[in-house]
């Protein structure tokens, strides 16, 4: 078998947790890690006799959301009940939006596995209500019923089936993740849920028709996605090639195990009998209500792209890294303002801390110091208080436990040596202590003042101004 | 004092503001009568007079400004579908036999602000599902007028209670003729406001379009007050309307001179008792006394609107009785093995058989397949009888028609039947389907001394105009003076 | 309109309702009969209609993003069947 025998065919449903203050139709709270059942009431517990009643921002940000996606907004919409039994929905329906969601038809761009731009379509954005969450406790008879995350407003961002690898699938997850931070309708915290996704996979040969898809449900980081949809490209392929009939199938993707389970058999099929919901009313956005909207929506990532090329003058690549998250590229607005140097602010963001969250497999939004301290680590290299190398150390204290810049370095005693004095004398000890250097050099060797500089920082533990020990080698040995 | 438990809240509100009374005697009085009567009548699920004794002696011993609170200390029963706080509040459901609702229903704030005391909650058919609350699960009610026949439903306890004068006026929910065909059963006045007048939050669903909440009193002047309470914008229900406040009772005038009351024909057809059609026509002949103008019209929606009526009301309440799946409150099954045990042995055991026969053809109406030919049709049709009642309403004020093919019947004489059952409220559905309101009145008595009902439809948000008509009617025919129930 | 006996199961299961062996013909009796019923809106002039959606014609009815705590908690969970640690507990359920 061979993979490039195939086209695979994949299309994501995104759900988006909302960033409100209140739930989609009651006023609890939606704070994350509350105690169990705190955050209820009897609208969002399903008791007898409650009303729902919609949160004003949940379509409003869903209606952002739609801008932000190239979307034409609905004029005309309704909420519909979706109903089933789960002990996570307590309603034994969940409020959603079946044939008349508020946004249709956008689409986003990313690049495709050469490099090109491509846009990838939307089909529709609607809102909904988020489930209870369900514990298992291992020590536990049974699986106990927590309902804060209930009724939490969640929008599903449905793409068209444009998708043809995990690599492009990835990039469009990240590119509608950072678009919904920049609008600030979601943090998109994968690691507390607030975004999951459905994918769909099929497989076909080129000029054939597209083939049965397997849908993987709620999945929830960016690395598991990955995996999942390369695994049932090569189990969909395996089966083709053996000659097996995909089925229609919902699969629960397995992250320890690394592998798609089927989810449900055909025999219990749903059927939701999705209808309007007679508790709510119509939906009908005005033209002025959505131009409003559309006139205050923030900066997007591809016009600040834009400008940090023309103003600034940075290389595409880094305007680039720099836009992929909302966090970065507020923080390099924020400390490139403050001490007026971008260039440093950006080189400090694509390399060095780029790598520390590589390492830790962490998100730019977990970045715990402020953008006015990452400037005044800036500030501090430029006026000479340290050398850059210290600035590393420094860097790493602010990983560990962000303050001030320069209160680490005092701390730390880190503080660069730049009086003269003290700088020759360590010149003198290094260069009475490394006579063949000085022959070396003087025999034309340039590289002996870079290991005499080097002993000198050694020497004092990196704090010397490098300029000035250059400096002061070079008099000494020219004497 | 025999007499307390016989006045209508107007009486007894004078009666408190000149000091002939204090709400301590009038609830002592309610509660002796419902200990004697409650075996006979069997109208109350949950009997709370002591609390209201207490709250009695509380209002009596506050000094209440009279002008402003004109009602307080005069005790209500409440239906037992509607929640109030610390009390059970079942829906006469072995479902819900046991849950007390952790919040009261804006109905129930809007009493408790005007400080009437509740006596209790009131029987009813299963989740507001039947029309003689035969389907309740704790028990059977019984007709003041004669004891072997039911009260209607599903409010029948609401209806026999006041009728019985076990509580001076009740509240009462209608999806079909709820209020309307038990009040019309037990000879007192019911009243079905626009939907949206009065807030559903907290009145457990049935129907969530069709459900609303109305008063049960001894007479139209009543009513008219007991709607003032209740009618109002809440920002809890997202289908009340938010219109100025009316005083209702400012319609209650005699002069009725020039009102246009149309008679739609279809009304009056073959399924129609002779008896109930000769009381109307007396009835007709009083209002061209009376000086209003009556002619014959057609609307033609009746059967219409009683199919449609069955596909939504279902559809609706198959989804609305999801939340009663064993978990939060309510009902659980002792003996299950997963999940999915739990969910349906709970239900199964729990739903009475009208109950369940209701979501299954709710699910039905709504399943893969069917839903365009059911309920997509249906609510196609419901804008169709909506469309009817507007051309009526350009050239009437009123309608009138009787409010039940019938007097009130045996108890058991329908239970084997559904769809016979079904039709008893063949007159009344359309007014739900259409959002209108209407109030069931008595109009007469038939030869085995049963009360009949007149039913007057108004244009949506005119309640005004149909207090009118009937408080007229009430004051020229004087029937509560006439005619008493044997109990 | 016949319905077959495995269609009614199939709805009862949609319904977590379980419906016995004796029961089966009574309910495809009452459902037949009242869907029998509702051909008559096969006469009613509808072509040119909206359906009704919601009961009345109320829009836009939307609610403040502003947090309001419930203070009825414990009343709220003590109606629960079986709880634990404030919360329901069910059989297990593996996901």
């Amino acid at each position: 078998m061979s993979r490039e025998d195939y086209e695979v065919v994949i299309g994501l449903e995104v759900h988006a947790e909302l960033s409100t203050r209140t739930k989609i139709f009651c006023s609890c709270s939606t704070e994350f890690g509350a105690n169990e059942n705190t955050h209820v009431c009897p609208i969002c517990t399903a008791m007898p006799g409650a009303l729902p009643k919609l949160n004003e921002k949940v379509v409003e940000y869903a209606v952002k959301a739609g801008l932000a996606t190239n979307c034409s907004i609905s004029q005309d919409s309704k909420n519909d009940r979706k109903n089933y039994f789960y002990p996570d929905l307590p309603k034994s329906y969940q409020i959603s939006q079946f044939d008349k969601p508020l946004c249709n038809h956008g689409y986003v761009e990313i690049e495709d596995d050469d490099g090109n731009k491509k846009k990838v379509r939307i089909l529709r954005i609607h809102i909904e209500e988020d489930a209870g969450k369900l514990n298992h406790d291992e020590y536990s008879s049974g699986s106990l019923v927590d309902l804060n995350r209930a009724g939490v407003p969640l929008i599903e961002i449905v793409s068209e089936p444009d998708l043809r690898s995990s690599g492009e699938a990835d990039r469009y997850l990240k590119k509608l993740k950072s678009i919904l931070q920049y609008i600030n309708v979601s943090d998109c915290k994968m690691e507390e849920g607030s975004l999951r996704a459905d994918v769909n996979v099929s497989i076909h040969k080129p000029g054939t028709e597209l083939g049965t898809r397997h849908e993987m449900k709620n999945i929830n980081s960016f690395k598991a996605i990955q995996r999942a949809i390369e695994y049932e490209i090569d189990s969909q392929i395996d089966d083709a090639e053996n000659g097996k009939v995909i089925q229609q199938e919902t699969m629960r993707w397995d992250d320890l195990e690394g592998r798609t389970f089927p989810m449900r058999s055909k025999e219990d099929a749903q059927d939701y009998r999705y209808f309007p919901d007679p508790d709510l009313v119509a939906i009908k956005l005005s033209d002025e209500y959505i131009n409003n909207i559309k006139e205050n929506l923030p900066e997007l990532p591809e016009s600040r792209k834009v400008r940090y090329m023309e103003e600034i003058g940075l290389s595409e690549k880094d305007a680039d890294a720099l836009v992929s998250s909302r966090r970065f590229s507020d923080i390099f607005e924020e400390a490139g303002k403050i001490c007026n140097d971008y260039k440093s602010v950006c080189n400090w963001l694509t390399s060095d801390i780029s790598r520390i969250l590589n390492e830790g497999e962490m998100d730019p939004e977990e970045i715990p110091f402020k953008a006015k301290e990452l400037a005044e680590l800036v500030s501090l290299i430029n006026d000479g208080t340290i050398s850059s190398k210290i600035g590393k150390k420094v860097l790493e204290e602010l990983f560990k436990e962000p303050r001030s810049p320069k209160k680490i370095i005092e701390e730390k005693g880190w503080v660069q040596i730049s009086d003269e004095s003290e700088i020759k004398e360590v010149v003198m000890t290094v260069l009475e202590a490394n006579p063949q250097s000085i022959v070396d050099f003087k025999a034309g060797k340039d590289r002996a003042l870079g290991f005499l500089v080097g002993q000198a920082m050694k020497a004092t533990k990196g704090k010397a101004n490098p300029q000035m020990l250059n400096k002061m080698f070079l008099e000494e040995l020219k004497k | 004092m025999e007499e307390i438990t016989t006045l209508t809240v107007h009486e007894l509100s004078k009666k408190l503001e000149n000091k002939e009374l204090t709400s301590e005697k009038i609830v002592e009085a309610y509660a002796k009568r419902i200990e004697e009567k409650e075996k006979d009548v069997g109208a109350f699920v949950t009997v709370t007079a002591q609390q209201a004794l207490e709250e009695a002696k509380r209002i009596d011993s506050e000094n209440i400004d009279r002008e402003n609170n004109k009602y307080a200390g005069i005790p209500i029963g409440i239906k037992d579908n509607i929640c109030t706080k610390g009390v059970k509040t079942t829906c006469s459901s072995k479902m819900l036999e046991n849950f007390v609702a952790p919040y009261d229903a804006t109905v129930t704030q809007k009493i408790n602000s005007e400080m009437l005391p509740s006596l209790g909650k009131l029987n009813m058919d299963e989740f507001a599902m039947g029309s003689s609350t035969e389907n309740s699960a704790i028990k059977v009610t019984h007709n003041p007028w004669d004891l072997n026949k039911v009260p209607g439903g599903s409010s029948g306890g609401s209806a026999a209670a006041v009728a019985a004068n076990m509580v001076p006026w009740a509240l009462g929910s209608d999806t079909g003729g709820s209020i309307r065909e038990p009040a019309s059963f037990c000879g007192v006045v019911g009243l079905k406001p626009t939907y949206g007048l009065v807030s559903r939050y907290g009145l457990v669903a049935f129907a969530s379009s069709l459900d609303q909440i109305g008063p049960i009193t001894k007479d139209v002047e009543d009513s008219a007050i007991l709607l003032n309470m209740i009618a109002g914008h809440d920002e809890m229900d997202s289908t009340s309307y938010d219109i100025p406040k009316i005083d209702y009772t400012a319609s209650l005038k005699n002069d009725i001179k020039g009102k246009k009351i149309g008679v739609p024909k279809e009304f009056f057809g073959e399924g129609i008792n002779e008896e109930v059609k000769t009381k109307l026509r007396e009835a007709i002949e009083i209002y061209k006394e009376l000086g209003a103008v009556v002619e014959d019209c057609s609307l033609d929606v009746a059967e219409y609107s009683l199919a449609t009526y069955y596909i939504i009301a279902c559809a609706e309440a198959s989804s609305n009785l999801g939340r009663f799946d064993g978990i939060r409150y309510g009902y659980r099954a002792k003996d299950f093995s997963n999940l999915k045990e739990l969910f349906t042995n709970s239900r199964t055991e729990a739903f009475g058989d009208e109950v369940k026969r209701r979501i299954i053809l709710g699910t039905y109406v709504l399943s893969s397949g069917y839903y365009d030919a059911y309920y997509k049709k249906a609510q196609k049709v419901r804008t169709l009888v909506k469309n009817k009642f507007d051309e009526c309403f350009k050239k009437y004020d009123v309608l009138l028609t009787p409010v039940a093919p019938t007097t009130a019947f045996e108890i058991g004489s329908k239970l084997n039947n559904p769809m016979e059952m079904y039709l008893a409220d063949i007159c009344t559905v359309s007014i739900n389907i259409a959002s209108v309101p209407a109030i069931s009145i008595p109009c007469g008595v038939d030869s085995k001394g049963m009360p009949i009902g007149m039913q007057l439809i108004g244009n949506r948000f005119n309640e005004e105009t149909i207090l009118n008509v009937a408080y007229a009617f009430e004051q020229k025919i004087e029937f509560r003076e006439n005619y008493k129930p044997s109990c | 309109m016949k319905i077959s006996k495995e269609e009614l199961l199939h709805i009862a299961n949609l319904s977590d309702l379980k419906i016995s062996e004796s029961e089966i013909d009574k309910y495809l009796e009452n459902l037949e009969d009242i869907l029998e019923y509702t051909n008559v809106l096969e006469s009613a002039s509808i072509e040119e209609l909206d359906e009704t959606i919601g009961a009345n014609d109320n829009e836009n009815v939307f609610r403040k993003d502003e947090i309001k705590e419930f203070e009825g908690r414990d009343a709220l969970l003590q109606n629960a069947p079986d709880l634990e640690d404030d919360m329901f507990r069910i059989p297990k359920v593996i996901n």
